[in-house]
This record gives structure tokens, sequence and C-alpha cells, in this order.
């Protein structure tokens, strides 16, 4: 009998969901196989059985959330081994870790309990450590509330129970089924559609999966947390149209194709390292300074949105840059990107430009401490010493975390950045 | 008159002194009224000096264990007024030790004893001065930290007389070691004193009205401790009443009644250990209007009375009677009075017994969840199997951890055997701090120690204990 454990998908994985069984109970399976679907924040992935035999049970209902690293998910018995009866397969809605009874054992001896796995600490991903006994932590867990939405009243106002309770009695209960993780965010009470005025059945219900879910938690809690604001510049792209034409003439034999793109983040890349104090973060400990420009770059997938890294992108290529900006954004698209390839960046880029749009300002992809908007190319009047004449021009805005990057210093950037794209020989330097 | 301090800590025990000190840290000008010795009961007829008598029995009775270890020793014998002197010598140890610190914190020691009387901030405090005299003295805030006396019954006769029948203090410094005792009351105080006794081969009976000793302790160590002390030969009479005390001859006669069947005691010395009655009465707390519950002075969270400027703290507030209560509440109320509004840190209070073995104790007992109908998961570990205690030859005892089986919450931990009450401390600790079975899980306890049978217990009470 062997167990089946939830696989770590990433060196930081914790937890996962439980997407989809590819197998049930009395399926043969072997090596390779395909046996169920992980999905994390922004992947699926696949996971495949390791040992041949036959799954005796199935210990994590399909659809089930928060599964933590290394929980038994399923039971295979090998070839000729003993069958056992079948546990209860656990609630799909809760995250509770199987219990590992009734293996082996007769019925009266008393069970090994499974380790609980550690409460993951809300404070890790808002940023500020949130001080709070381990037994608030856990009442709120178990309430769903936000522990950093409460006010602690022990020493150094760290959260103890009683706060947690008082919190409880409150009324100021989330909804019943709360974000699973916190950034700050305040917890209100969730109005249903129908309290809203809009009638049931008037509609088709997408269910959230975790990729929306995160999407949702991260942008709520920039929203809320970080205090942005944008910077526009217009950039001139005719010069860069043109180098892109003989570059791309260059590589027409190798088949890489350089876009606009590219050289957005060619030169964002660079322009970061000239103006190093807007390659930051912000954190309760102090202002990181990154060593390298890591562009996470906006592609819109199927059901949302994710960000895959051009690490140390001042150290590439533009045909290196392209060529791996092309493979990440298929590979997202397909939903098949390792978590390590959508994790972290230092910086963002979101080109909405082949949609027409001409400018607009995102929303600041935390920890990050900005994020550039390209519009589209688009040509313009424009006067040059007093003439009207016509320019290929593109709207570039950044919204800044006001914490890390002030006005001064955003514009700064900008100015490194303006004469890159519109010269972008200069690039080369 | 003049208002001339900041604060008058009426008493000088363990909560009194460490007020005064406190209040003198954060920059008030202290006065603090003595009757008798500096460092109240604890230092010179409670904590201390019983320590240094039981340390002297312990090591006594370990003698006759010597064979266990490969040893031998001749001529084992103890000198009874040596004993009883090194336990004077060691309380006057640390009053003087008191002495010192009252000088190093600029705390005037006014010796005498208080009443009060209504005044304006506070209540004026009165004192009858040991030297002679009267003084009056103002301050902006008074607090009591008059402690408590061992409980007499006069109707049944059970009251200290000097002679045969002895509370704490005659028990801690008798003329001659006594052949038998009958100790009445099975709580902290009797059990350490029959303890004591027995180590120095006193034929030891106690009394306990309930049908089981040491009652505010967990069902299963009050059975153990039992156990324990019968097989060094203390005789124990549960779920009796004692009718009458009294002396006869050269010896005490203590009426019983047990099951309607009626008994008489008879053994040298009798030792009254049953419960202790509030300082409280002659200090004009009456004429102030000072609201009481049966004999104790009634406080709110911060130690303040009903009258203004008026603050207790320790056993004259209140259960539990124990030192580190007193003292705990003593710089709360210091720094409330101070005007620091410190967060109420609320810790468990623990109790310890340092009889042979030792019983040490916070927080809920089962049968005490059992009764608030709580669902809780209960863990146990013997020393038996602790690699420390084998070593040691200390196997006698366990611990037993309760968790609140919802949250996880530690709310009680019991423990007997040897030097748990240094142990105890572990679980305070992480009670205060509000940990949960996770987190105790996840300390690494080092080895070899006993205290990591706390840590197996703790593991057991979730089906993981490594070493049963």
């Amino acid at each position: 009998m062997t167990d089946i454990l939830m696989p770590a998908l990433s060196p930081t994985m914790e937890e996962g969901v439980l997407a989809k069984w590819h197998v049930k109970v009395g399926d043969v399976v072997k090596a390779g196989d395909v046996i169920a679907e992980i999905e994390t924040d922004k992947a699926t992935m696949e996971v495949e059985a390791v040992d041949e035999g036959t799954i005796t049970d199935i210990l994590v209902a399909e659809g089930a959330e928060g599964v933590k690293v290394n929980t038994p998910i399923a039971r295979l018995a090998e070839e000729g081994g003993s069958a056992a009866p079948a546990p209860k397969v656990a609630e799909p809605a809760k995250a509770e870790t199987p219990k590992a009874e009734a293996a082996t054992a007769p019925a009266e001896t008393p069970k090994a309990a499974a380790p609980t796995p550690a409460a993951a600490a809300p404070a890790a991903k808002s940023g500020e450590r949130v001080f709070a006994s381990p037994l608030a932590r856990r009442l709120a867990k178990d309430a769903g509330l936000d522990i950093a939405t409460l006010k602690g009243s022990g020493p150094h106002g760290r959260i103890v129970r009683s706060d947690v309770e008082a919190a409880g009695k409150g009324g100021a209960r989330p909804a019943a089924a709360p974000a699973t993780a916190t950034s700050g965010i305040e917890t209100r009470k969730v109005q249903s559609l129908a309290d809203m005025g809009i009638p049931d059945g008037s509609y088709d219900l997408i269910p959230l999966d975790g990729m929306k879910k995160a999407v949702a938690r991260r942008m709520v809690g920039a929203v809320q947390n970080v205090p942005h604001f944008p910077l526009f510049i217009d950039v001139e792209i005719d010069a860069l149209l043109a180098a892109r034409a003989t570059i791309n003439a260059l590589l027409e034999k190798s088949g890489v194709k350089v876009s606009v793109n590219d050289f957005v983040i060619k030169a964002a890349a660079m322009a970061l390292k000239a103006v190093p104090e807007a390659n930051a973060s912000y954190s309760p400990e102090g202002i990181a300074l990154h060593h390298n420009a890591d562009i996470a770059m906006a592609v819109a997938i199927d059901g949302g949105l994710i960000t895959p890294i051009i690490f140390k992108a001042e150290t590439k290529s533009l045909s290196q840059i392209a060529v791996e900006s092309k493979d990440l954004a298929k590979r997202a698209r397909e939903k098949k990107l390792k978590p390590e390839e959508f994790q972290g960046g230092t910086f963002s880029v979101s080109n909405l430009g082949m949609f027409g749009i001409k400018a607009f300002s995102s929303i600041i992809n935390e920890p990050q401490g900005a994020i550039m908007s390209v519009g589209a190319g688009e040509q313009r009047p424009v006067v040059k010493n007093g003439q009207l004449t016509v320019a290929t021009v593109m709207t570039v805005t950044v919204t800044c975390d006001h914490r890390v990057v002030d006005g001064a210093t955003g514009a700064r950037f900008l100015q490194a950045f303006k004469p890159l794209i519109e010269d972008p020989v200069t690039m080369l330097a | 008159m003049a208002v001339e301090f900041d604060l008058i800590v009426i008493g000088s025990g363990p909560g009194g002194y460490v007020a005064a000190i406190r209040a003198s840290q954060l920059g008030q000008k202290v006065a603090i009224v003595e009757r008798e010795s500096l460092g109240g009961i604890c230092l010179n007829w409670g904590c201390i000096p019983t320590k240094a008598l039981l340390k002297s029995g312990e090591k006594f009775e370990s003698l006759s264990h010597l064979k266990e270890y490969g040893l031998s020793a001749s001529g084992a014998a103890f000198d009874f007024d040596a004993i009883i002197q090194r336990s004077r010598g060691v309380a006057a140890t640390m009053s003087k030790g008191i002495t010192f610190l009252m000088k190093k914190n600029k705390i005037e020691v006014i010796e005498g004893s208080a009443k009060l009387e209504k005044g304006a901030a506070a209540p004026k405090v009165v004192i009858d001065l040991k030297a002679g005299g009267s003084r009056t003295v103002e301050a902006k805030a008074v607090m009591l930290a008059v402690g408590a006396r061992a409980r007499a019954i006069p109707q049944i006769g059970l009251e200290a007389d000097g002679d045969r029948i002895w509370a704490y203090r005659e028990a801690l410094a008798p003329k001659t070691m006594p052949a038998s005792i009958i100790v009445i009351g099975s709580g902290a105080i009797g059990i350490e004193f029959g303890s004591f006794y027995r180590a120095l081969g006193a034929e030891v009976t106690v009394v306990e009205a309930i049908d089981r000793i040491m009652p505010v302790e967990d069902e299963e160590v009050s059975k153990a401790a039992q156990k324990s002390f019968e097989k060094r030969g203390i005789k124990f009479r549960l779920g009796c009443k004692v009718t009458k005390v009294a002396k006869a001859g050269k010896g005490v006669q203590v009426a019983i009644e047990t099951a309607g069947k009626a008994e008489t005691l008879e053994a040298e010395v009798c030792i009254s250990a049953v419960g202790i009655t509030a300082n409280t009465d002659g200090i004009g707390l009456e004429a102030l209007g000072v609201n009481m519950d049966r004999g104790h002075i009634t406080i709110d969270g911060h130690c303040a009375t009903n009258v203004k400027g008026l603050y207790a703290i320790g056993d004259c507030a209140g259960a539990p009677w124990l030192a580190h209560k007193a003292s705990h509440e003593g710089i709360h109320a210091a720094e409330y009075i101070a005007g620091y509004k410190t967060p109420n840190v609320v810790s468990p209070i623990a109790g310890c017994t340092y009889a042979q073995p030792q019983v040490a104790s916070v927080g809920i007992t089962e049968q005490g969840a059992r009764e608030a109908r709580r669902e809780v998961k209960i863990g146990r570990f013997p020393f038996r199997v602790n690699g420390k205690a084998v070593a040691a030859g200390e196997v006698d005892g366990f611990v037993k951890v309760i968790f609140d089986a919802k949250t996880g919450a530690l709310i009680g931990a019991h423990m007997i055997g040897h030097e748990v009450t240094e142990m105890i401390q572990g679980y305070v600790t992480a009670i205060t701090m509000e940990a949960t079975e996770e987190d105790i899980h996840g300390i690494v306890y080092p080895h070899p120690t006993m205290s990591e049978a706390m840590h197996e217990a703790a593991l057991d009470a979730y089906g993981r204990t490594i070493h049963l």
C-alpha cells in the first residue's frame, strides 16, 4: 500500500487545489499515467503515477481547495496487495487534512494523527508582519476573519484571543466563503447579486477558479494597500520601427521576430539599471533595491491573466528577449508555465497597443514598485521646432508605488527610458 | 496635612514589596508599612523557610536510597535544631535582601501597624509605630497588601495554641521533633509539612474532608500523589469531618467522623492547614465602606477597590492565595497607579507543591473541563520511560496536558514527579502566549531532560507520542 502525496509544483508551493481526478477507485495505473490535475494560483499541472498498482482510495475529493503539500491524496495497492477499506472522501469544501485512519490496523488501535500543517502566516503575503498569538491566528482562520484587520490589545499591540473573539461578536463577520489568503483586505460582507438587484437566472455563473481568485485577491490588495499614481509620457517610435525592420530582416533566417514589446522590455530593463531606485520593492524592513531587472510581462490567457518573467532582462539581447517572450506567452496560454516562471519579477510591462488602446494605467503588481502600461503606436501630429509634422507616437504610462517610487524617481526613470526607445541604437551602448 | 507620598503600600510580602519597587522604578515616591518582618509571610514564615526544611528532609531521605546508586554511607542522622536553624537563617537572609532592595529603590520603610481613615485623594494611613507613638501619612494612592493568616476554627478547637496544636508558624520552628503528627487539610501546606516530617521519620496522618487529597489538583494527580505518599509511609483519612481537636495529656486528640462513624485519632501534635483568613479585620475597612466578599476585598481588573485611591492586591483580595499572583497584581496595580495603562496580560497562575514527589499544575483540570462541558484532548506521558528520569532514578510521576479540542489551545497541565515545579513554567509560557498544540509539537526540547515528557504528553494528546 502506497500513499500518493500532494506534490509540490514549485519549491515555494504550500497548497493547491485538487482540480480533477483522472482515475477512480479500482483503476489500474502504471507509472507515468496522469492521475490528477493540481491547480495552484496560476498554473494547472498534471500529477503522474510513480508506481503501478490499483487505486484503492481517493482521499481528497475533486475540487478540494487548500490541500497541503505532502498530504496523502490517494492510495495505491501494488499488484497483489490487499486493498484497505475506503475511508470517507473529504468534503470538497473543506481543506481538512485527510486522516490516515484505517490503513492496516484494526479499528481499536489508537490512530496516529497526521501532523497538522502549519497555518500560513497571512503577513507573508501582504508584506507587513502581523503580530498575533498562534491561538488568535487559528481562531481568526476558523472564523473566516482576516487577522490583519484586527486590532491587538496584547503587549506591543499583539493580537490575542480576546481580540479575535470580540471581532467575531462584532457582527463584522465576512461571508460564508471567505477569501483564503489575506493581504490586509478589509473583510466585508459580500452581497449576493440578488441583493444588488440582479435576479437569479438572468446570468450564467462562471465559478471562480484558482487564477480568478488569485487575480481578484491580488488586485484588491494592491489597490487598497498601495498608494499608487500614474505618470504619462509620449515616445516617438519611428526610429524604433525602422530598427526593428532592419533587425528582423537580419534575423529572418533564424525565424526570430522582434516585437515592439521586446524593445520596450529591453529599454525598461536598461532604464531600471540606470535608475535603480525605480527597480525597488517596499517592505516593512526597508526598501529593497533589486539587483536585476526581472521584467514580468502581462499575458492575457483564457480565463485571466498571467505575468511570466524575463529574468535579468538587462543582460539579454533583443533576439534573446524575443525568443523567450514568445515561448513564455505560448506556454502561458497553454497553462504550462512552471510557478517559478511567473512568481517574482521586479517590474511589469503590460501592453494593450495591439488593441488600439491609446493609454491606460495598470494596477501595481505587488511587491513591485512600478508597472508600465504601453499604448498603441499611432501616427500623430507633433510640433517640432515650430513645425507641425507627423510622427509615430506611443503613450507609455508608469504606475508607481509612492512608498518606493515617488514622482521625481518615476520621472527620472521615464527620462532614461524615452531616449532608449526613441533612439534604439543607444541600447547597444 | 501634606501629601507626602505618591503611594503607600501596606504590607511587605511578595505582593507589597514588589509593587513598591515597581512604583519606585516608575518615579513614584513610595512608602511601605510593615508590622513584622520585611518580606511578609512568604519569606519569613511561608514559601522560603518551608523549602529549606523540605530540602533537608529530601536530602536525609535520599540517604536511604544510596544503594540504588551504588553508594553507601553509615551513621546517617539529623540534627533537628540545626535543620530548623538553617531554615530560619534562610528566611533571615532573604528578609535582609528586601531591606537592601527597599534602600536601593529609596522606599521609606515604616515599621508599625497601619489603619485606614477617611482621606482626600486616598484614605489616610495611621501607623501605630513599632518604636512607639503614631504617625499619619497621606498619599495619592494606598495599596493594601496585607495578606492572610492561617484559618482557625475555634468552634471545634482548631486554633493554634503554641503547644500541641500548630499552624504553619509553629510547624516551621518547633522546639522538638514530634514523633507523631496529624495534619488537618491536604492542600499544599498540609502536604508539604506532612512530607517534611515524614522524611525525618514522624508518623504522619493526613485528614482530608473530601474523598481525595490535594483537592484543587487533577484527580489523576491526586491519586498518584496519594500512592506515592503512602509508599513513603504517610497515612490518609479521606472523606472525614473533624469534629473536635483537643489537647490530651502530652498529645492531642482529633475526633473525626467518616460516613457517620465517629473515631478519635491521637498524636503528639496536630498541624492545622485548613485554609486561610484574609487580614482584612481591624484596619478600618468597614468605616471606609470598602466592598468585601467573604472576608476578601473586592477589586476590579486593575486592583482598584470601590474607595477612591485605595487598591488591594494578593491574598487579601482573593484566591488563588499564591505569592506569584500577589507579585503580578502588585506590578500591574503599581503601573496603573503611576499612569501606565499597560495591557492586562492574563497569565494563568500555576500552583506548586514541594513535597516528595512534587506537584505542579496550571489551568483547567480534566474534571473541570468535564463540568464545563468542554471538548478536550488529553495527553499523558510517564517519567518511567523518560531517559533522564530513568538515569536519575526519579521515575515516579507523569505529565498530563489538556487541549481544547476545537481550537487546539493548551488549557491545562498537571505534573507530578521530581522537580516538576521547575518545569511547569514551560506550559505557563505556552498558555500565556496562547500556544496551540502545533506550536508545542514544533518546539525542540533538549535531550536528555525530564522536560521531554512535556513534549511527549502534548504529542500524546494528538496520538503522536514517540516513546510510548
